[in-house]
């Protein structure tokens, strides 16, 4: 049984169809990569996923319960964490706050402070955030910015983890750390679903990638799958000749 | 925790809580009359800026319903003040303004900014009104009588209401809702996809401090003998708790504690000795506090804390 699973997944904003008709599943264990144009509806389906929005039609799926319509809270509690496109780290609080949070309210039965004081710890030395632990979160830097929204996600221990656009913004070397980071969050076994711009990324960590476009999915399958796909080069990554 | 000074300061700081108490407890047994008055309406002020700044200081939702809350406190008093003994009637106050707040809170709290400030100072107007139609249409009077029980009494009952809405603050803000009450005020959704049931959050919140508004317009209703909507519903009782907190700085508890007290004791020596010029005076300093003290009393206290201790520093 797939993890997650959307069946004909549509949202429309007023007469635009943000994502019409998207069918998906991930595997437990997977990378999953949600590529695509500006406005292909990425972010929108990471939206309904994580229940800010709720479908105009269509089922999502989560460990087989059908989780359309639930509240943001509740899938979090159930194992579903996300990070921002545009980060929302909690800004006049501490990072070490900022992480405890998502201990304290996360998938795991109530937690003593100790405990959940501990995992936020082991959490901040995992992304190696642990010298910055007393800074308020607005003053990090923006790739730390980003970690900490991994990190804040991570403490509420979930199954699947949505990362939207970490490495956006960021230089190669803290893209290649953010890499690194990815693959260490696999490697703990938890399921990833990823937006990502950086191509190298991407394929690299990637284990199955969907590309959306205009709302619609247009191509489905391992990185090589869709490098070599006719239509996703079309309408995404250039011309073939340079290819 | 690790630093030896910080378990030193809390025992003084607990210590002279200690003394302060004492001092409050035993304060009717010698102070005059006019003074256990006065620090009656202090702890009343003390009651309502720390329960507005339970809610309104973490999360930013700045509401100026403490006189609807309040107002219904008071009434519960007169209605029920000659059925059941004071004790259960403040406790139903509290209640019944708790309820207003669910059904308030549950309609509202979508709302964001201005539109909740409009919104909960719309709301004391509304019951001001409603109350006062029924009453002149229905009832025939305007006005009520509530029992009396003597200011001893009174003063006691408030330092009890006073004692448990600061420990319940302090609680609170230790607690892990205490820190999801803030990432409410920071970021809502981040909020709620890191497992805060934001909305109970946000409505059983501001059901608790409109519980000890309530409580505290049911003890004042007893004081006043005659109520009526105007009195009870008093728009200034709205904003002065919001004016005591900024005033005071809502960063710490101690703040909006230290505010309402000032301000209620500033305002009633600007009454006493200025009759003519108090509200002019009381709008310099208030103008004055806003500009200046952006981060309250408690702001710019720490402030000079740190300005004297860094000194210190560069001397050794």
């Amino acid at each position: 049984m797939p993890i997650l699973e959307g069946m004909r997944v549509t949202k429309h904003f007023g007469g635009l169809a943000a994502v019409s008709n998207v069918d998906f599943h991930v595997e437990q264990g997977e990378v999953f990569g949600l590529i695509g144009p500006n406005g292909a509806g990425k972010t929108t389906l990471f939206n309904l996923i994580s229940a800010v929005l709720s479908p105009k039609s269509g089922t999502i799926k989560f460990k087989g319960v059908d989780i359309t319509g639930f509240k943001p809270y509740k899938i979090c509690r159930m194992g579903v964490a996300r990070t921002f496109q545009t980060v929302k780290v909690f800004p006049n609080m501490p990072v070490f706050q900022n992480v405890i949070l998502g201990s304290y309210f996360g998938t795991l039965p109530r937690m003593s402070s100790r405990d959940a004081s501990e995992k936020a710890l082991e959490i901040l030395e995992f992304v190696g955030l642990s010298r910055v632990k007393d800074t308020p979160a607005g003053d990090l830097t923006l790739a730390n910015q980003k970690r900490l929204e991994v990190a804040r996600a991570m403490a509420t221990h979930p199954d699947l983890l949505l990362l939207d656009e970490i490495m956006a913004g960021l230089n190669p070397t803290e893209v290649a750390e953010a890499m690194e980071m990815v693959i260490r969050i696999h490697n703990r076994g938890i399921t990833l679903i990823m937006i990502e711009h950086v191509m190298k990324a991407v394929m690299r960590l990637c284990d199955r990638i969907m590309v959306l476009h205009h709302g619609q999915k247009i191509a489905e399958g391992t990185p090589r799958e869709i490098a070599d796909s006719e239509k996703v080069i079309k309408v995404y990554l250039g011309e073939k000749s340079r290819a | 925790m690790h630093i030896p000074t910080s378990n030193y300061k809390k025992r003084v700081a607990l210590g002279v809580l200690f003394i302060l108490l004492i001092v409050m407890v035993t304060s009717p047994l010698y102070a005059p009359r006019y003074t256990v008055i006065l620090l009656t309406s202090i702890f009343m002020f003390i009651v309502l800026t720390v329960s507005w700044t339970v809610f309104s200081g973490p999360t930013g939702y700045v509401s100026l319903a403490p006189a609807a809350f309040f107002g219904v406190g008071v009434y519960a008093s007169a209605l029920l003040g000659f059925v059941f003994p004071l004790p259960v009637v403040i406790l139903l106050g509290g209640i019944s303004s708790s309820c207003l707040a669910v059904i308030v809170g549950a309609l509202t709290l979508r709302l964001r900014g201005i539109y909740f400030v409009m919104f909960t100072f719309g709301l004391v107007e509304l019951l001001l009104h409603f109350i006062l139609w029924w009453e002149v249409n229905i009832t025939g009077t305007t006005g009520r009588v509530v029992p009396t029980v003597g200011n001893t009494t009174v003063y006691y009952l408030m330092l009890g209401v006073l004692v448990i809405v600061i420990l319940t603050a302090y609680l609170l803000n230790r607690s892990r809702y205490g820190l999801a009450l803030q990432s409410i005020g920071e970021c809502e959704e981040a909020a709620a996809h890191t497992g805060v049931h934001v909305t109970a959050m946000k409505i059983s919140t501001f059901a608790l401090s409109a519980f000890f508004m309530g409580a505290a317009g049911a003890i004042m209703a007893t004081r006043w003998t005659y109520i009526d909507p105007r009195i009870a519903f008093n728009p200034v009782l709205s904003f002065l708790p919001v004016l005591m907190a900024i005033f005071g700085g809502t960063g710490q508890l101690y703040g909006p504690v230290i505010g309402a007290a000032l301000f209620t004791y500033l305002e009633e020596f600007l009454i006493t000795r200025f009759p003519y010029y108090y509200m002019l005076i009381f709008g310099f300093i208030m103008v004055f506090a806003i500009l200046y003290l952006p981060e309250g009393l408690v702001g710019m206290i720490q402030k000079l804390w740190k300005r004297i201790g860094g000194a210190k520093h560069a001397d050794s």
